[in-house]
């Protein structure tokens, strides 16, 4: 059996959360902390895709960065080759798809944290930026751990946007989600069985993960 | 000197604060008063956490806050400790850590303090692993670490059982004695106030309602309101029947009951009044079918309850004595009883 999905949607997965933490913990301490015109709107605009159609998400991003726009022009122009239909693309439609998540998620963290903490923090002389590493991250660090791990898992099972984007390339951008889409399709059970049952396992543990990350409700 | 000049905030709740006054620059300053009078709110005015909507804060001189210059200082540069009430230290850093946060690399200051507090042996441990007065100890102590020109506490004694407010309030007279940080401290205890105030700030509703010390304060309530605040008080409207400037002599009426009591300057006969008599100043007496005699009062007991300080009874017309010396049992038999008020304890509200 070609375990090539697997292998690729573990990439797209990694690469995608990592992309989504790096941007949305800032996005998402700058929402839980701060206040801002427009505020409103960014978080609008934050939960949009988690409420979108994939196949929406997938339009937009086609016109965003397909062959025929500015921005994938100047990819191809630049690395020689279009940015759609290709593994890149596969990790632009699993962030789209789990970004949002982890950004809900790790403002709920960092609401989570007692405000006295932090300003106890600032009284003390502390910088902004000492005050979120020494104290609001390590307060939040397991929810948000949680959150990355819900985002991995979301990045890993996404279709919709990714078959739009990125198509179902076997060898390139043949996704788990693609694959099992594809087996089914083509009538090969025994690998639509063992790949549904690998993307439950992975989403299983992940919940799993995340729920003894999470502290408990103190009664 | 902290100088809060005509501060004014307003709340989406509706809640508006506007004070104005000046703190000393030594010893313990009191903020007292009800729940939702705003002292909680000027200490984040103070501390920087809110921005008022106008006025100006000065401490030793410097602008902390000029709505007027556009100036608002981050608490970062205001060099005021603050000690919250449920004490914040870090729980992920032990008690040494939470220190070194305060003064990073200063190895000796942080070990004299911890010695200077008592918590050498405890330094190790994190803060769900101390008991109630180490982390009160080490939250005032990691404050003062970083030589604060105030201290705040906010209602740092809410919800302490009386050995840890035991503790509490002698730390903080060791902070006063061993340092010369003044301190402003929010509380709604007037036994608090008279264990560590140096001055009172009374607060009611937004508004400042009286300063002064707390004997002064409990000596002569600026108003009914305060008086009511104190809660040591029977606030009640009379009317001058009488005054003798001659024999520093008054006549008040209040309802059928005539009080005795001294002259009252700047009034006149027929003037209302607010009176207020100190609960434990009122000697209450069974009536046992004696007629009353001048300067008593005729009362109906509602309820009587035995307080560590004495039994305390309360009348129909929301009068009330403390520190009666008869069980609350016994009490509770005798339905009339017969009040004096001694002419000293009558005071004239304002």
């Amino acid at each position: 059996m070609d375990l090539f999905p697997l292998w690729l949607s573990l990439r797209v997965a990694a690469f995608s959360t990592l992309f989504a933490a790096a941007a949305g913990i800032w996005l998402a301490y700058l929402l839980a902390n701060k206040e801002f015109p427009g505020k409103d709107l960014l978080d609008a605009a934050v939960t949009l895709p988690l409420v979108l159609p994939p196949t929406v998400l997938g339009y937009y991003l086609l016109v965003l960065i397909g062959r025929n726009s500015a921005f994938g022009r100047v990819w191809e122009a630049i690395t020689g080759e279009p940015l759609v239909f290709s593994a890149k693309a596969a990790v632009i439609a699993a962030f789209i798809h789990s970004a949002p998540l982890l950004i809900k998620s790790a403002r709920a963290a960092f609401e989570s944290v007692d405000h006295s903490y932090e300003r106890a923090a600032r009284t003390l002389g502390a910088s902004e930026w000492r005050l979120f590493w020494r104290v609001t991250m390590p307060l939040a660090r397991r929810q948000i751990i949680a959150a990355a791990v819900l985002a991995f898992a979301r990045a890993l099972g996404d279709f919709g946007v990714t078959i739009m984007i990125a198509g179902n390339i076997p060898g390139r951008t043949q996704t788990l989600s693609v694959a099992i889409y594809d087996a089914v399709e083509g009538g090969d059970g025994q690998t639509a069985r063992v790949l549904v049952l690998i993307v439950s396992a992975i989403g299983l543990a992940s919940v799993f993960a995340v729920n003894r990350l999470t502290p408990k409700p103190v009664s | 000197m902290l100088e809060l000049r005509h501060i004014a905030k307003r709340l989406p709740s509706g809640f508006s604060l506007e004070i104005d006054c000046q703190v000393s620059s030594g010893g313990i300053t009191v903020l007292f008063g009800p729940s939702g009078a705003g002292k909680s709110l000027t200490l984040d005015c103070i501390a920087g956490f809110v921005q008022p909507d106008s006025g100006r804060i000065l401490l030793n001189d410097e602008i902390l806050y000029d709505s007027g210059a556009g100036i608002h200082k981050p608490p970062q540069q205001r060099h005021c400790g603050y000690v919250f009430q449920n004490y914040a230290l870090f729980p992920h850093l032990t008690l040494r850590e939470n220190l070194d946060f305060a003064a990073p690399g200063q190895t000796t200051a942080i070990q004299q303090m911890l010695d200077r507090f008592r918590l050498t042996s405890v330094a190790k441990h994190r803060p769900h692993e101390l008991s109630g007065g180490q982390k009160q100890r080490g939250s005032i102590a990691r404050a003062l670490l970083t030589s604060p020109r105030l201290l705040l506490l906010d209602e740092p004694a809410r919800g302490l059982d009386h050995e840890l407010r035991t503790d509490l309030y002698e730390v903080l007279r060791q902070v006063r004695r061993e340092f010369a940080t003044p301190i402003i401290l929010v509380t709604h205890d007037l036994d608090e106030c008279f264990e560590l105030a140096d001055a009172m700030i009374v607060m009611r509703a937004g508004r400042i309602v009286q300063t002064g010390t707390p004997e002064q304060v409990l000596a002569q309530p600026a108003s009914a309101e305060v008086a009511r605040l104190l809660g040591c008080y029977n606030v009640f409207q009379a009317e001058v029947a009488a005054l003798d400037p001659a024999r520093d002599y008054s006549r008040l009426r209040a309802g059928d009951e005539y009080l005795e009591g001294r002259f009252v300057p700047n009034c006149f006969r027929g003037d209302h009044l607010w009176i207020g008599v100190r609960t434990d100043a009122v000697r209450a007496v069974p009536r046992n079918g004696a007629s009353r005699a001048p300067g008593q009062a005729a009362a109906i007991l509602e309820h009587a309850v035995t307080l560590p300080s004495g039994t305390r009874l309360e009348f129909a017309g929301g009068f009330r004595a403390d520190g009666v010396a008869m069980h609350a049992a016994e009490a509770t038999q005798i339905r009339e009883w017969l009040l004096e008020f001694p002419p000293d304890s009558i005071v004239v509200l304002r």
